[in-house]
């Protein structure tokens, strides 16, 4: 087992006891809500007649189902209506801090803890999400859980599980221009499998990742689900503190500041830490990655041939010819080129500010290509109200795309943006499940928002290092 | 532990019943529930939306799907092959199995958080090498009314003359076998110990912590 990581500290300065499970008792730091799969724990725990232990420690938004247009009272779908309603009651009833969307915090869970400054390192944060991960890049350990674990948390601030092992992946090397943390994510699940974290929580480091900014480590740890990892995380650094001092929690008290720093020092990885796995990435090496599938493990540099189900193991061969199938491509030829109805920029993987920022400046001065419908979803009203102030909206609208309000959105199609038949979709999210953009005839190609954006511009998948005069730095 | 007796407190340490099999690789919980029937409120209703984009086309009539075959409408085993349930963290998935009528699930491999919904269900996921499991899912295929019977206790999987080995893990081998799922209940009984954590942590401000017997 591994030794002396982050993890390995965290999970004993946060153990409670050892259940007759052979299980640990977790303390959680963080629990995060949102309508979809809190409102059947907050019935089982009335079920019970018991109260919320930790009500402070909770913190509710609503993302999965709220419009990002029209967003007046009563919504326009009863049952997303009828969920609002549940959620409100429920954090009402038990004294839980709410992000509603007339507070201007809403957005999407993943945006708003760190942007709040509730995301902190060395914490345990848990949500029922599974891109609960993505608070990793704090140094949390984060991860998602089902809707009976809510409940224990909702009743006992704990959840019950086993010690994972831990596999360190480094990523070497500078990244290149037009590459980004999207990127990177892509390439270790194509390398490692879509069930190749199962067991393990990722910690990732290496030149590549201390380089990024806190957006492209979220954006990293975010999909370490999507490789079969429960939680990936990254050491805490200059690069943390810096963003953690100018949210609300610190910038009015620099003593707390220096006090939580000190925790957040001492749960650090030792130079001498063991891990239970190492994997080494060139990050020099990398390209922009496109999905030609559907699974995210199924990705392949915008240059790279689609590979041949022939050439790969039986089960994998099989799943690889049933996505071709649903996303008519042919081994061999290139995902440039791909013809796309819609671009998606938006979900908690990618719709912070620098996502937008890129993408703004590959957009900027050209159009949305003749009948694809494009739009921008921010990840949080503080996310928009930000683009806004830098005029990015502006850009958007001018070049063709809708500019939305925050939520989940056309990542899960869970509100009034879907896919309609069997439109592809360039899309900045996370998976491209069959379906899962709200069609099931649906195409998804996964990719970083500056592609999302040159392929709305082009009307096809485009390697955006071609387009001329994109700024990429 | 005063709410044992009213949580699923019950042990779990066989299920007999006839199979149904799933084949594929990485079939994601999108797939087992697609998202638009999660705006509810609660779990009741869901076995009707079960894999239902595998079942049925855009004017609904049926495709062909193992759930929508009459051999395996009374089916209780679940057969599929690996990385089962990956994708999303929502429990509407193994419910909707569940209230499909679903009660064990064998696999060549499950996602993490999957395999954890199901234990919350007490839905036992035995794990089989994948020789066993192509076995296992043909045999259920050419008997689909004759039962198997899987043991959790011995972790054996037994059908026609065929003992098969099945791995329980170990936490859930002892959660289902001894009866103690009822994570709730367990940990409740360990308040004050989770307080002594809670203080302990420089980040948990003293006035989240919630009032002792004394304050009330």
């Amino acid at each position: 087992m591994s030794e002396g990581t982050l993890y390995d500290a965290v999970w004993d300065e946060h153990t409670v006891t050892t259940l007759p499970t052979g299980q640990t008792q977790l303390f959680v730091g963080l629990h995060l809500i949102h309508e979809v799969t809190s409102p059947q724990a907050f019935g089982m725990l009335q079920e019970r007649d018991i109260d919320v232990a930790y009500p402070e420690l909770t913190h509710a938004t609503v993302d999965h189902i709220v419009p990002t247009g029209d967003r007046s009272r009563p919504f326009g779908n009863d049952a997303a209506e009828r969920m609002m309603e549940e959620l409100e009651d429920n954090v009402r009833e038990a004294g839980i801090e709410f992000d509603d969307p007339t507070t201007g915090d809403q957005g999407i869970v993943h945006v708003i803890g760190p942007e709040q400054g509730i995301t902190t390192p060395g914490k345990t944060i848990v949500c029922g999400d599974s891109h609960t991960a993505t608070h990793g890049a704090f140094g949390a350990v984060a991860f998602g859980i089902g809707t009976s674990q809510i409940r224990d948390v909702l009743a006992t601030q704990c959840i019950a599980m086993e010690k994972q092992k831990v596999r360190r992946i480094e990523v070497e090397g500078e990244l290149g221009p037009g590459v980004e943390a999207k990127d990177v994510i892509l390439e270790i699940i194509r390398r490692l499998g879509t069930d190749g974290g199962v067991g393990y929580v990722y910690e990732y480091g290496g030149e590549a990742i201390e380089n990024l900014g806190m957006e492209g480590r979220m954006s990293i740890c975010n999909m370490s689900i999507e490789g079969g990892a429960r939680a990936g995380y990254v050491n805490p650094d200059e690069t943390t503190y810096e963003w953690l001092a100018e949210t609300d929690a610190y910038a009015d008290d620099p003593e707390k500041f220096e006090r939580h720093k000190e925790y957040w020092e001492s749960i650090k990885t030792d130079d001498d830490a063991e891990y239970d796995d190492v994997v080494t990435i060139d990050g020099s090496e990398l390209e922009p990655v496109v999905t030609w599938g559907t699974t995210p493990g199924q990705g392949i540099g915008i240059t790279d041939p689609i590979p041949d189900p022939e050439e790969m193991e039986s089960g994998d061969a099989d799943v690889a010819r049933r996505a071709q199938d649903h996303m008519r491509v042919e081994p061999g030829e290139t995902m440039a080129g791909y013809e796309i109805d819609v671009a998606f920029l938006g979900s908690c993987t990618n719709a912070r500010l620098p996502d937008l920022r890129a993408a703004a400046r590959v957009v900027e001065g050209r159009e949305v290509a003749d009948d694809v419908r494009a739009f921008v979803v921010p990840g949080s009203q503080r996310v928009k109200a930000a683009a806004e102030e830098e005029g990015l909206d502006q850009i958007f609208t001018e070049a063709g795309f809708d500019w939305r309000d925050a939520g989940c959105s056309m990542c899960l199609g869970m509100n009034d943006d879907q896919l309609e038949g069997d439109e592809a979709c360039a899309s900045s999210s996370n998976r491209n499940f069959i379906g899962r953009q709200g069609s099931k005839d649906g195409r998804t190609v996964l990719m970083n928002p500056r592609m999302v954006a040159a392929a709305a511009v082009t009307g096809e998948v485009t390697d955006v290092r071609d387009l001329k005069e994109v700024n990429l730095a | 532990m005063s709410d044992l007796a009213d949580g699923p407190a019950e042990t779990v340490e066989e299920v007999t019943g006839t199979g149904i099999p799933i084949r594929g690789n990485d079939i994601d919980t999108d797939q087992i529930i697609p998202a638009r029937f999660m705006k509810v409120v609660t779990f009741d209703g869901l076995g009707e939306y079960a894999f239902f984009d595998q079942r049925f086309d855009d004017e609904d009539n049926e495709k062909d799907h193992p759930f929508n075959e009459d051999r395996y409408q009374s089916a209780n085993v679940l057969v599929v092959n690996s990385n089962f349930g990956c994708g999303s963290s929502r429990e509407h998935a193994p419910q909707a199995l569940m209230r499909w009528g679903i009660d064990a699930i064998i696999g060549e491999s499950f996602a993490e958080i999957f395999a954890g919904n199901c234990l919350a269900l007490g839905i036992p996921t035995l794990t089989a090498d994948h020789e066993s499991i192509n076995a296992l899912q043909q045999w259920v295929d050419d008997h689909p009314d004759e039962d198997l019977h899987v043991d959790i206790v011995r972790e054996v999987v037994e059908y026609d003359d065929t003992e098969m080995s099945a791995n329980v893990d170990k936490a859930q081998h002892k959660a289902l076998v001894e009866g103690v799922w009822d994570t709730t209940a367990l940990m409740e009984a360990n308040a004050d110990a989770t307080r002594d954590v809670a203080e302990s942590l420089p980040y948990v401000e003293s006035e989240s912590l919630p009032r002792t017997e004394t304050d009330d």
